[in-house]
Formats: structure tokens, sequence, C-alpha cells
């Protein structure tokens, strides 16, 4: 692997647009944001937003294009080479995680402000727009930045910009869940800086790939075990690993669906995609799973995760919350991937980075229809919407069943990757919990399913089907859940070949 | 890096400790939200001077070239600089923070947890007796399409 | 035929149910009760006739396939079509047409609601076995699977009562639950010791290979082979069997249904394939591998016949009847002897007959006179000879008695047993066979013997028509296949490693 990479350094050499791309994967949305201030006119900053966000699904698919045969990218900015300036890393892992956001950030912003229009004072979208697209930027800039400091900034700026989001939901609640959320979120992200000052400290650079090979000399000092713990605490709090997932349920269910479609498709993600890089990456397999064994602490929590959130979503009363709580138990499968210390476990929890991004942002979306229609998301409102919002209903069907993990839909892949992962490993037990925890969700979906097609409306007035702004986007979502369970080489030939350059490391994939 | 490890004396560790603990002490034990908040500050500044006294140099002087001498220790700006930027994110959040109280103390009136917490509940309490579920618009605003 | 005719045979027989649902659907909407019927037994027809066409080429020993796309990378979907899957397929596309029939006469009979769901559900149902019936692998094995089990849960709930919905509820969390928790793991499991999931081999004389065969031994294998057994909840081994008897709620038709044509006959179907196919008959009976499965199978027999015995619903008492003679299948599977996995296949059909037309006749009952329990019953054979006479014809062949289609199976499973060296179990499936009669033969004699109830007269009262029709056709399906049970040896016997045209 190590001796195939070839390093693209743009700075190097003349550069074309096509070499500009790794900025502007950053850029655009960055002034995007502030030129929504200008546009002001609702429908023009939508449309302006969508058309940005697309522009970013096509650069980061033209990232993955060159980085897929193992290639990687270097932009330096300002030309300033290595020690001093700031530099964008692309590979595979990345350019696979940016697809992922990208994606879902153009579909989901399709569907406009949704719900959370009602929050915000006529005349004001346009800042709910530059608020979703500073989210955008900050997820993209943590995903592609190669300087360890610069990922802080970005986190923070899409942390921000989340608060905001979440806050704009229905009931005043979720000014409540918001600030948790920023209390969380911040001590979260503060410790994520505290690790990284330590790291600077014994290495005297930011960039990660000097990071990483400095780190090899002095990955036995007490300095870089601290490091070490301060930046995987602050990671799984922003990722959410049971027992730091409390802001996550609040959150989630009280922010406006759309908003929570986004997040949860994304900010989790991102933050699954920094522990790898930062325990692979920068501190090298060897130390984290050899030295220290993370993975025996994290196993256990994941398992824990899967369970704790399969069963409080079958006691939730209200769809988003027992989505908010499905989220939990699918982290866990992804950390649980991190923990059997195999290029396969990883690659699973990559190909379930993917394809839970699609079913839970699908879902997120049938969740914001039904709010549209009905004013809730409560599950006797629910009752009976089979009939009356069928094509609503059947992608939720179709990503529900994605969740569940049946087969020929995007979760059974998944599963599938994961529990073959844990056979390898020889864990029997763990593959048995995994089917287990997954018949955990069969029940809490089903539960819906029984209410939505198999019970009577309680109200009589007329429900019509969600608009079609809204019907597309949920079902591109819903509809990817099941193209890629029947075509799923995309996702796992890419998953597979991230996890193994993961695994070599930052340090030994050198330049 | 050599500079660095030239570091022997380790009092200021235990300065940020102790500010460190006192701020996360604050931010989870206060039922308060503003104090919440103030906790959360001493902690990022906590992290500041964390940061800022490891730039510093025993003898080092301000980073600034003087021409014709080579022999002057200079102390590592970088940490300054990040802690500029850090600055920055802390105010963000802060005034976020704040910003988010004020609209709670506007919905709740109050900004004590506890007691938005027992609003919260009584307000589920009352949700099931009622046994309806309202699907009325609550906030009013643009309800169309 | 050639090799694309039959793929495009193979496909269609999948098909053609799906398009019978969503004709089904659009007819019931629009066009009125008749046409949508109407189209139902054109289709069952079709399907049937399909699948038919696929007997001669399998029987020369083609294997129609086809590929699917990949699900990931060197896991394929596909089907092909095999002896075993065959005589499954023609049981439960020839079994759907006389059960539309039935289900006509008893929905209109009893005016019942949503009858249009009711059969799309029915179609889709079908759709799903034949996939079953015809999966190339393991996976695509499983995916069919679950949609059998979720398109039979609106048939289950029909009613729409508490109790329908409480069991329905039950049906599917015991046969989700154990196919996600067991099955799926055996199938992920098998995946991480072979690459390859396929059903192959069992051409030319010799029963296919295995495909674990020399991969795994010991206890794990036969850990491997319990995940296996008990992941096929619709095999009904205990204690997972209380699906079953729950699901009685539905109407007699989805009983019919699951029990003789699709659900059931899926479960004991898998379970021979797996057997057959992944393990192979050579391993099982190495070491004792199957000894456990083959004690799980024989308790079962023995304690759902003695259940049996005690129960006064008709229904019930039939439900725990099947639990038993579906373990007649697992253990036919376990004992691991060529005659006894022929007697095993051979039960799929033969069982499938005189079950159906058991439960036939319960719905008759009820439509006509309301009676579900067996105390009622007397004297009405009086009433209703030629429902009666059928009942009594399909017990003889649950029995085992010759001149009919039953006493075959029993005859290759009892021989398989005495093959085997398990004495023990050749006993078991007699005492079996004592205790069917024990529950089958008091309703004969209650019905004909005993005196009708006072005040009620015994004019002739049969069931209507389109309900008689199947039960006699069935019934005498039953002598049919007694006469021609050498065509059936012959189609599986390559696959069981037996020479064809040595049997009969």
């Amino acid at each position: 692997m190590t001796d195939a990479v070839t390093v693209h350094h743009a700075a190097t050499e003349a550069l074309s647009f096509r070499d500009h791309l790794p900025a502007l994967q950053v850029l655009l949305p960055l002034m995007g944001a502030p030129l929504c201030f200008l546009l002001r006119k609702a429908a023009l900053v939508s449309f302006f937003t969508v058309a940005i966000s697309f522009a970013c699904l096509a650069i980061s698919l033209t990232l993955l294009g060159q980085t897929m045969g193992g290639e990687i990218l270097i932009y330096e900015f300002g030309s300033w080479p290595r020690p001093f300036g700031i530099e964008y890393r692309v590979d595979i892992t990345n350019s696979f995680v940016l697809v992922v956001i990208s994606l879902v950030a153009a579909v989901v912003f399709a569907a406009g402000p949704g719900q959370a229009r009602r929050s915000i004072p006529v005349g004001r979208e346009y800042l709910f727009y530059s608020a979703a697209l500073l989210c955008l930027t900050g997820l993209l800039g943590v995903t592609i930045t190669g300087d360890v400091f610069n990922v802080f900034v970005f986190m923070e700026i899409s942390s921000l910009s989340s608060y905001i989001l979440i806050a704009l939901g229905r009931e005043r609640r979720a000014l409540m869940a918001a600030f948790t959320y920023l209390i969380m979120g911040t001590i979260g992200a503060t410790f994520l800086l505290i690790g990284i000052g330590l790291m600077y400290q014994m290495t005297g650079t930011l960039n990660m790939v000097d990071m990483a090979v400095r780190l090899q000399a002095v990955s036995d000092t007490r300095t870089i075990l601290v490091a070490v713990a301060f930046v995987i605490v602050g990671i799984s709090t922003k990722l959410a690993v049971f027992p730091l997932h409390q802001w996550l349920p609040n959150a989630y269910s009280e922010a406006p669906p759309i908003v929570s479609a986004f997040l949860a498709a994304t900010a989790t993600k991102v933050a699954y995609y920094l522990l790898l890089r930062f325990t692979l990456g920068l501190f090298g397999a060897a130390l984290i799973f050899d030295q220290i064994g993370i993975d025996i602490l994290l196993m256990p929590l994941s398992v824990l995760a899967m369970f704790v959130g399969s069963i409080a979503a079958i006691y939730q009363t209200d769809f988003k919350r027992i989505l908010a709580y499905s989220s939990i138990a699918q982290i866990g499968y992804m950390t649980l991937g991190l923990s059997l210390a195999t290029e396969a476990g990883v690659a699973a929890g990559l190909i379930h980075l993917f394809n839970h991004a699609l079913m839970k942002g699908g879902l997120f979306m049938v969740a914001a229809c039904v709010m549209w229609r009905m004013g809730s998301t409560h599950i006797d409102v629910m009752r009976g919407l089979g009939q009356r919002m069928p094509i609503t209903m059947a992608a939720f069907v179709a990503a529900g069943l994605a969740l569940v993990g049946v087969p020929g839909t995007a979760g059974f892949v998944s599963k599938w990757a994961l529990v073959t992962a844990a056979l390898e490993n020889e864990a029997f037990f763990i593959a048995f919990l995994i089917m287990a925890s997954s018949v955990l969700a069969v029940v809490y979906i089903w539960r819906l399913v029984e209410i939505v097609y198999f019970s009577e409306p309680e109200t009589d007035f007329e429900v019509k089907e969600a608009p079609l702004r809204m019907l597309i986007p949920t079902w591109t979502l819903a509809g990817m859940t099941i193209w890629f369970g029947l075509f799923s080489g995309f996702s796992v030939e890419v998953a597979e070949a991230a996890a193994k350059q993961l695994f070599v490391g930052l340090a030994g994939a050198g330049a | 890096m050599d500079l660095l490890n030239h570091l022997s004396t380790h009092w200021n560790y235990l300065g940020c400790i102790t500010l460190m603990m006192i701020g996360l002490y604050i931010a989870i034990s206060r039922g308060n939200l503003v104090k919440k908040i103030m906790g959360v500050n001493i902690f990022q500044a906590s992290v500041i001077l964390l940061y800022v006294s490891m730039g510093k140099v025993k003898g080092g002087t301000a980073p600034i070239l003087i021409d014709g001498r080579s022999d002057v220790i200079f102390s590592n700006p970088v940490p300054h600089v990040l802690m500029l930027t850090a600055i920055v994110v802390g105010v963000a959040s802060t005034a976020l923070g704040l910003a988010l109280v004020v609209r709670i103390k506007e919905a709740y009136g109050t900004v004590e947890e506890d007691e938005i917490v027992a609003l919260d509940r009584a307000e589920e309490r009352r949700a099931l007796a009622t046994e309806g579920v309202e699907s009325t618009d609550v906030q009013g605003g643009g309800g169309k399409a | 035929m050639t090799p694309d005719a039959q793929a495009t045979a193979l496909v269609s027989a999948i098909l053609l149910p799906l398009l019978g649902a969503f004709g089904v659907q659009i007819l019931g909407r629009f066009g009125n009760d008749n046409a949508r019927d109407a189209w139902t037994i054109l289709i069952g027809l079709a399907t049937f006739s399909r699948v038919a066409s696929l007997i001669e080429p399998v029987m020369a020993g083609a294997r129609p396939a086809l590929a699917l796309p990949e699900l990931m990378p060197g896991l394929g979907l596909g089907f092909e079509v095999e002896p075993l899957g065959l005589l499954f397929a023609l049981v439960a596309s020839g079994l759907w047409i006389l059960t539309s029939l039935y289900g006509f006469g008893y929905m209109r009979g009893h005016y019942e609601k949503n009858q249009t769901r009711f059969f799309t559900c029915f179609a889709l149902a079908i759709s799903a076995a034949l996939g079953i019936a015809f999966a190339g692998d393991l996976v695509t094995l499983f995916l069919f699977y679950e949609i059998l089990t979720f398109s039979t849960f609106p048939l289950v709930t029909h009613a729409g009562t508490e109790a329908a919905v409480k069991a329905g509820r039950l049906y599917l969390g015991i046969l989700v639950s154990t196919s996600v928790l067991f099955l799926l793991l055996a199938i992920l499991w098998t995946s991480t010791l072979s690459d390859d999931l396929g059903f192959h081999g069992g051409i030319n004389g010799a029963a296919p290979a295995g495909l674990l065969d020399g991969k795994i031994e010991g206890h794990a294998a036969a850990l491997l082979l319990m995940l296996f057994a008990y992941g096929v909840g619709k095999a009904a081994l205990m204690p997972f069997h209380r699906w079953l008897p729950a699901a009685m709620v539905a109407p007699t038709p989805v009983s019919a249904l699951l029990h003789a044509v699709a659900v059931v006959k899926a479960g004991v179907f898998t379970v021979l394939k797996i057997a057959i196919y992944v393990f192979g008959i050579d391993m099982l009976a190495k070491d004792g591998l199957s000894d456990i499965l083959m004690w799980v199978a024989a308790i079962t027999i023995f304690a759902a016949s003695i259940r049996a015995l005690s129960l006064d619903n008709l229904k019930a008492r039939l439900a725990y009847s099947t639990i038993s003679q579906l373990s007649y299948i697992v253990l036919g599977a376990a004992l691991a002897t060529s005659a006894a996995a022929m007697g095993a296949g051979m039960h799929i059909l033969m069982h499938a007959l005189g079950k159906i037309t058991l439960f036939f006749v319960a719905g008759a009952i009820y439509v006509v006179s309301h009676k579900t329990a067996v105390s009622e019953l007397n004297g009405l054979g009086r009433k209703m000879p030629f429902t009666f006479g059928a009942f009594c014809i399909a017990s003889f062949s649950i029995i085992g008695l010759p001149p009919l289609g039953g006493a075959w199976s029993k005859w290759f499973l009892v021989t398989g047993a005495v093959d085997a060296g398990e004495l023990g179990m050749a006993a078991i499936f007699m005492l079996s066979s004592l205790l069917s009669i024990g529950y089958l033969m008091p309703i004969v004699v209650r019905a004909f013997f005993r005196p009708l109830p006072d005040g009620v007269d015994d004019s002739r009262e049969e069931a209507p028509l389109l309900m008689l029709l199947p039960i006699c056709t069935t019934a005498l399906l039953c002598f049919v296949t007694f006469v021609y049970a050498g065509s059936v040896y012959d189609l599986l016997a390559p696959v069981m490693g037996l020479a064809v045209g040595s049997g009969s």
C-alpha cells in the first residue's frame, strides 16, 4: 500500500481550477453563508443554498474520484509548505465522508426549512440558510483538513451553527435541548483542544502527518497517554458514544425535523471519522490497540449503546425520539466496528457510516413530512397515516426496513459486514449480540408500522400527502437505502480501501 | 521541540488543572444556566493558560527578529496565535449560550434548570391528562408550502 | 426447452403472483369482485403451468438458473431450480389455485371485509414461497423467507380484533426474532467458512457434497446445525412453536395456506434443503452431528401429538398435529440417510395434501354451522357426508394408511430410521401414528356415529360448491399421490443420492 501512494502536491505545479477543488469544497459554503444575508429573499436564498450544496456534492465526488486509487491530494494554503502553512489533505477516507456530508446536505437543504419556518419570523428565512451553510462548512472543514488545530476550529463552527439550528425547534424545550448540547459540546470540544495542545507540546507541529511521524518516537510518554484520553473523550462527546450520549435524544427530537435529518446524518458521522483519524491515523493502531487497549473499553460501551439505545427507543412515544435513541444504538454499531481492531471491522464501521446517514436522514425526512402535515410527530397522530400519506409512509417503510437490516436494503449490507468482521475475530458472542439488538430494532420499527398501517386514525380531518418539495428529498434518501442495498459495490469497496489506508496510518503513508 | 523539552518547572500545570476542575465543577453542579456558562468559560480559560504557558521559553523574549542578532531566545509564538482563535471561538459560544439563556428566560420565566425541568414535566402531564394530541398550530406563522 | 426458456419460466413463476397481486388491487378497487377472483384463478393457473413446465427439464438433469446482481462483492443473489425446490413450488402453486377457490367460497359465505387486501397478500405470500423454493443460495432464501413472514402478517391479523393483533405480534415476533437471531447468524457463520453459499450438486446420482463438508466439525458444527434448525422458526420446532397455534385466529383459508401451502412447508423445506445442500447427508451422519436435532424433533413429534389429543378446538388440534407432522420432516433430515431424506421430501407433498383437506373441512364446518369445537360435531357427518368423507380420507393419509399418499412418506421415513440404526426413532414414528389415530379418528367417529343433538334435523346441508370442490379434489389427490408416488421418487432421487427408478 505504502509504496503505491502517490502524493499530489498542488503547490509545486502550475495550478489549474481542478487543483483548487479541496479549498473550494470548504470555501464555497463558507462564502455562501454571508452571501445569504445579501440575497435576503427567501426563494432566492433557498435556491442559492441548494445550488451551493450541489456544487459541494459535485466537488466531493470529483475528489473521491481522484483519490479512489489510493492517491492523496495535498492542498497548501497560500502555497506555504507544510511546517508553516495549513494544508488540506484529501485521501479516500475523508473524500468518502465528504461525499456523505455533501450528499445529505444537498438532498436535505433542497427540502427547505420545513417546519423550522414556523419558528422563524417571516422574512428572516435567510438566517436559517446561512446557519445551515455554516454548519456544512464546519463539517466539511473538519473532514478535509490536515491540521489538527483546524479540526477544532471547524468543529466549533459546525457546532455553534448546529446549536442555532436546534434552537429553532417548535417547542420551547428545543431551547433547553440546544443549551444542554452547547454545554456538552463546548466541554467536549475543549477536551479535544487540551488533547491537541498536549500533542503539540510533544511534537511541536500541528500538521497531522508530521505529528503522526513524530508521535511514534514519544508514544510511550505519559503526556501522550493523557492526550489520547482527552482526545478520545472529546470526540466521543461529539459522537455521542454511550455514556456521553445524554445530549443527543433531546437535541435531535426537539430540533426541527429537517435539521435533525441533516445533523443525524452528518454531525455524528464526522465525529466518527475524527475518531478514526485521530486513533488510527495520528496515534496509530499499535499505540491505540496494542499498547493502551482502547478496544477493550470501547467494545462493552458499544454493546451497551446498542442495547440501551434500542430499548429506550422501544418505549418512546414520539417518532423523532424513537429515531434519536435509535441513532445512539447505530453509533454503537460504528464504534463496535472500530473496537474489533481489524481492517474488516473499521470497514464495516465506515459502510455503516454511509448507510446509516442515508437511512436516518430518510427517516427524519419522513418525520419532517409528518410534522408538516400533522403539526406533531407523536405516534398517536401517526395512526392510520398509511392510507392518508401513502407515499411518505412507503418511504418510512423502506428506510425502516433498512434500519432493521432486511436483505436488499443498505442496512443489511452494514450488518453483514459488521457480523462477518466479528466472526472473523472469533467474537462469536458479539455477533450474537449484534443480531439480538437488531431484533430490538424490529420491535420499535414494527410498532410504528402497526400504528401507521394497522390502526384507525384518531381524528377525522383530511390529511393530504406532504408537498412535493419534501417528498422528493425524502424518497431520494429512502430510495438510496434500497439502491445501495442492492448495489453495494460502491460503498463496500470504498470503505474497504479507506479502512486499509487508515490502518497504514498517517505516519506510514509518509510524505 | 527542543525548547519545549527545556520546560523544567511544572507549576503552571497545577494552576491550569485547578482552574479546569473549578470550571468543570461549576458547569456540572450549578443549576443556574448563566453560572453554567461561566463555568464553561473558566474551563476554557484554563486551556488558554495551558497553551500560553507551554509556549513560554525560559529566558525567551518576544519573537521579533532583530537585525544582526542570532543569539536571542524567542518564546514560541504559535500557541499564542492558536489561542487568539480559541478566544474568538470561546466568545462566540458564550454569546450564543447567553442568547439561548435569554430566550429560555422568555419562554420559561426562569433560568434555573430544576424549575425548567419541573415546568416541562408538568406540561407533559397535562398533555397526558388531556389525552388528545393537539395538532393545531401552536406558534402560528406560515403553514402553507 | 432451452436454458433461456427455462430461466424465463423460473422468473415468470415468481413474478406472475406479483402481477396477480397488482391486478387484484386494481380490480378490487375499480372492478367487481367476480373479475378480481377470476383474475386470481387465471394467474394461479398460469403460475402453476410455468412451474409444471420445469418438471421435464429438471427430471432430465437440468438446473435452470438465473443470477441476479451481486448484493455485496462476493455475495450474489440468484435462483436455481433443483428437484426439492421444484416439488415445493408445485405444492405451493398448485394448492394456491385450490385454496383461492375455497377462499372465494369462504370469504363470500362469511361476508368478510377487506377481501381485496386478503387476496393481494395471499398472492404476495405465494410469490415469496416460490422465491424460497427456487432460491439459489442461502441469502436469497433468507430474503424471501422474511418477505413471506411479513406478507402473511396482514393475513393472520385479518379479523382486526385485539386478539388477532396480539396473535399476529406473537407470530411475527417469533418468526422474525428466530430468523434474525439464529438463521442470519448461521448464514453469516457459514459465509465465513465457505465462500460459496449456493445450493449445488445432486445431478448424476451423487448426493450433494454439502458446502460445509470438511470445514467445520465437532461441537461447533452441531451448534451451527441447531442455529439453522431453530433459525427456521417456520419449521415450528419446540420450544419455538407457539406462533403456529396463535396464528389460528386467522380465517380458515389462511390457516390452510399457513399449514399446508406456504409458511410451514417453507420452513421444513428450508431445513431439509440446508441439511442436504449446506451440510450434506454424509456429513450429518458422521459423529452423530445431528443427534441433538434428532432428539429435539422426536420430542416435538411426541409432545405435540399428546397436546393435540387434549384440545377440543378443532383448528387448534389440527395446528398441533401440524407441529408434530413438521417434525417428521426435520427428523427425516436429521436421520441423515437417503431413505429418510426421501421420506422427508415426500412428506412435504403428502402432508400438504392431507392437512389442507382437514383445514378446508374445518372451515366448511364453521361456515355452515359455526361450530369450532370437536365436542360439537356429533352427527354432523350425516348433514355433510362429502365434507366428512374427505376428512376421513385425509385423516387416513396423515395417519399413514395405504392406499393414501401419506403411507409412502411414512414408509420411507421408517425405513430411513432403520437404515440409520435408530430403532428408537422408528418407534417414535409408529407411536406418533397411533397418537394421530387418537386425535383424528374421534372426530370422524363423532361425526358419523354419534346422533345429532336434539332438535336438529338431519337434512343435507353441505358447504357451498366453491368450497366443496377443493375439498374433494385434495382428498382425491391423496389417492392419486399414492399411485404416482414413483414419479415423486424419481424427481427427488438425484438429490438424495438414490438411483432414479429404484423406488416403488
